[in-house]
């Protein structure tokens, strides 16, 4: 299988017949290139996916308030629930150690922050420390609202990496003061957010301070929490969701809103989105996974068929090579020797060909579902042995074939 | 050389079965010149692939050189074809995409010889056979006759005991088919046993021994005063 001789042979078998081997080659390197190229957009959209539900933290759970809808111990719908400083507490109190992290959030929707002559139009939350990891952001420069800031009520602000693009072009933000509705308020930190410039253009303040500066008295927006993560995605589930219940319940109680009244008082756990995504990439895994397969298969066919195609070309010739007495083993060695050293060089060739296009061209793609189409080297290298090896196996059966023709038959004039 | 006894072939064409030879019994010595000669269909090419083992008898001995051919596996008729018998065709059956020198080459390499000592002697026989400047030329780069005497000098590469040609003229016009003769029968000077099927009464008069069959059985075998090819050419 290895002597010189044999590799001779087939290097001029090989380039004597430069269409033929160039023909295999360039159906066994697309469908290589085709495979890898499907199993990278297959990991790009599996990134987009977990991109977009990765915004937030995947096991939150915030509470909103909102108008009744339903009557109740004698009060007519439409009343407005408002959340208060003493519903956090309450919330701290009763469940405060089942918690993961907690925060209740002081929200002014729009307001004008400028630095210089530069200004713009941004979001402005008063937060806890906490709130930090319920958003799931993390500081690039300094660092988020602490404990004492919330104590003391410090004009401190930590701002999203395009509120600092805006403001700040390439100064160094910490330390500076940024004016909002004519009050001086020090950047601490700057962070980022894997929901992006919407989820970047806000500033964080205690809100102690924001209650207290913007008017906000014991008011608040919202309420933020996560559990402790759970190895099993249904404990998680289940845990949550008691917790859900009781807050839903005691809080319901005590703003006196009818138990079933989910506008009123509505509580959005994201863990049930998260069931949705943990769905989602299981579907996408299985179904680049079927696509991968079935594209592995349909090369399989392709090369045995070629192979096929090739011996059946080649009846002839083996006829003359067994007449003059090569050995059927012979013959079957050559055959495969031949298609594996043309499958392997060409696959490897469109291998390259691909992560090339993948490696240069992948970053640049952004679109909503597609981030970053990449794939595993080694996923890739072993596609390409399975694809060779089962090329062989396939292609076996057309050599051996081939073998077995007898020299009369296969010299028979047509 | 060559020993065959009551040798039997019949082909099966769906359910009938057609007797092609019917009880051969035919001896050849070493260093004959023989002329298999008879109308088509009589079996001429189905004797001579028994012969060369590219195709078995049902029954009967046939003995090359001493050995017994007898059920043979694929394995061992693909040697003794190699070590034993050389194939020259009607339709020559080179390979087209080697050349010349590479087609005389492949009965050596099936032999296991080393490439260099393989070229060198492939050259020798192709210079043999009147071809050392056509070496390189592929065999669409050929004439019939030049076709021919690479498949010769192919069939001798490998030294063979016997020599096996089907119709070897079958293809080229009457001058070149003599040229082809001449060196048939320079060859069966130096020694080598030849056997020749032809349906060419001048061909087979090129022979030392005339064998007739008709109807799958010999009805004649006689030797023939031998005409010099070189006379014609
Ligand atoms: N593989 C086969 N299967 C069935 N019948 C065959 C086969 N080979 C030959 N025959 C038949 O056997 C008979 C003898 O064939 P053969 O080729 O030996 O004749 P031949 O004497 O060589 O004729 P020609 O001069 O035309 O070459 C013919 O009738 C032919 O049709
Ligand atoms: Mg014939």
């Amino acid at each position: 299988m290895f002597s010189i001789e044999r590799w001779q042979e087939v290097f001029e078998t090989i380039s004597k017949n430069k269409l033929r081997t160039f023909l295999t080659g360039v159906s066994v390197a697309s469908g290589i290139f085709i495979l890898v190229i499907l199993l990278g957009v297959g990991k790009g959209m599996q990134n987009g996916v977990e991109e977009q539900f990765e915004q937030d933290a995947t096991n939150r759970i915030s509470i909103y308030t909102g108008v009744t809808k339903v009557e109740y111990k004698g009060m007519n719908p439409g009343r407005r629930i408002q959340l208060k400083n003493d519903d956090y507490q309450f919330i701290d109190e009763n469940f405060g150690e089942n918690l993961e992290y907690q925060s209740s959030v002081y929200r002014i929707w729009g307001s004008l922050a400028s630095y210089k002559n530069n200004s713009g139009n941004y979001r402005i939350e008063g937060v806890y420390p906490d709130n930090q990891f319920l958003e799931n952001a993390s500081i690039i420069q300094g660092r988020f609202i602490n404990q004492n800031d919330l104590k003391n009520k410090e004009k401190h602000i930590a701002i999203g990496r395009k509120v600092r693009d805006d403001l700040f072009k390439d100064e160094d933000p910490v330390g500076k003061l940024v004016e909002i509705s004519n009050l001086k308020f020090k950047v601490v930190g700057v962070y980022t957010d894997p929901g992006g410039e919407r989820e970047e253009t806000r500033l964080f303040l205690p809100i102690t301070t924001a209650q207290s500066v913007f008017g906000g008295g014991n008011n608040i927006s919202y309420l933020a929490f996560t559990l402790p993560k759970e190895d099993d995605y249904e404990v998680a589930l289940k845990k949550s969701n008691a917790f859900v219940n009781e807050v839903s319940t005691n809080l319901k109680a005590k703003h006196t809103v009818a138990p079933n009244d989910d506008s009123a008082i509505s509580i959005n756990n994201s863990l049930e989105n998260a069931k949705q995504f943990y769905d989602l990439n299981n579907i996408i895994r299985l179904f680049f996974w079927g696509v991968g397969v079935m594209t592995l298969l349909a090369g399989i066919v392709g090369v045995s068929n070629i192979m096929l195609i090739i011996v059946k070309e080649r009846t002839k010739e083996i006829g003359i090579r067994k007449a003059i007495g090569a050995q059927p083993m012979s013959i079957v060695g050559m055959v495969l020797h031949e298609s594996i050293f043309v499958t392997t060089i060409s696959g490897f060739f469109g291998l390259i060909f691909a992560l090339f296009l993948l490696e240069f061209v992948g970053p640049f793609i952004e679109s909503e579902f597609i981030t970053n189409p990449s794939v595993d080297f080694n996923v890739a290298i072993s596609t390409v042995i399975l694809l060779v090896i089962s090329g062989a196996v396939a292609g076996f059966f057309p050599a051996w074939r081939g073998a077995r023709i007898k020299p009369i038959d296969a010299l028979r004039d047509e | 050389m060559i020993e065959i006894k009551d040798l039997h072939k019949s082909y099966q064409i769906g359910k009938n079965s057609l007797h092609v030879l019917k009880g051969i019994n035919f001896n050849v010595k070493e260093g004959e010149l023989v002329s298999i000669m008879g109308s088509s269909g009589s079996g001429k090419s189905t004797l001579l692939n028994i012969l060369g083992m590219l195709d078995e008898a049902d029954s009967g001995s046939y003995t090359l050189d001493g050995v017994p051919i007898k059920n043979l596996n694929e394995k061992i008729a693909a040697r003794y074809r190699n070590k034993f018998l050389g194939f020259i065709f009607q339709s020559f059956n080179l390979i087209n995409y080697k050349s010349a020198l590479d087609n005389v080459a492949l009965p050596l390499y099936y032999q296991g010889m080393k490439r260099s000592e393989r070229m060198e002697r492939s050259m020798s026989y192709l210079e043999k056979v009147g071809l050392a400047d056509w070496a390189s030329h592929k065999p669409n780069e050929l004439s019939g006759g030049q076709k021919q005497r690479v498949a010769i000098a192919r069939a001798l590469a490998s030294d063979p005991k016997v020599l096996l040609a089907d119709e070897l003229t079958g293809a080229l016009d009457s001058k070149t088919s003599y040229e082809i003769m001449d060196l048939i029968q320079q060859i069966n000077d130096e020694g080598k046993t030849i056997l020749v099927v032809t349906h060419e009464e001048d061909i087979a008069q090129m022979t030392k021994r005339i064998v007739n069959l008709k109807d799958g059985v010999i009805i004649d075998d006689s030797p023939t005063k031998q005409v010099r090819a070189i006379q014609h050419v």
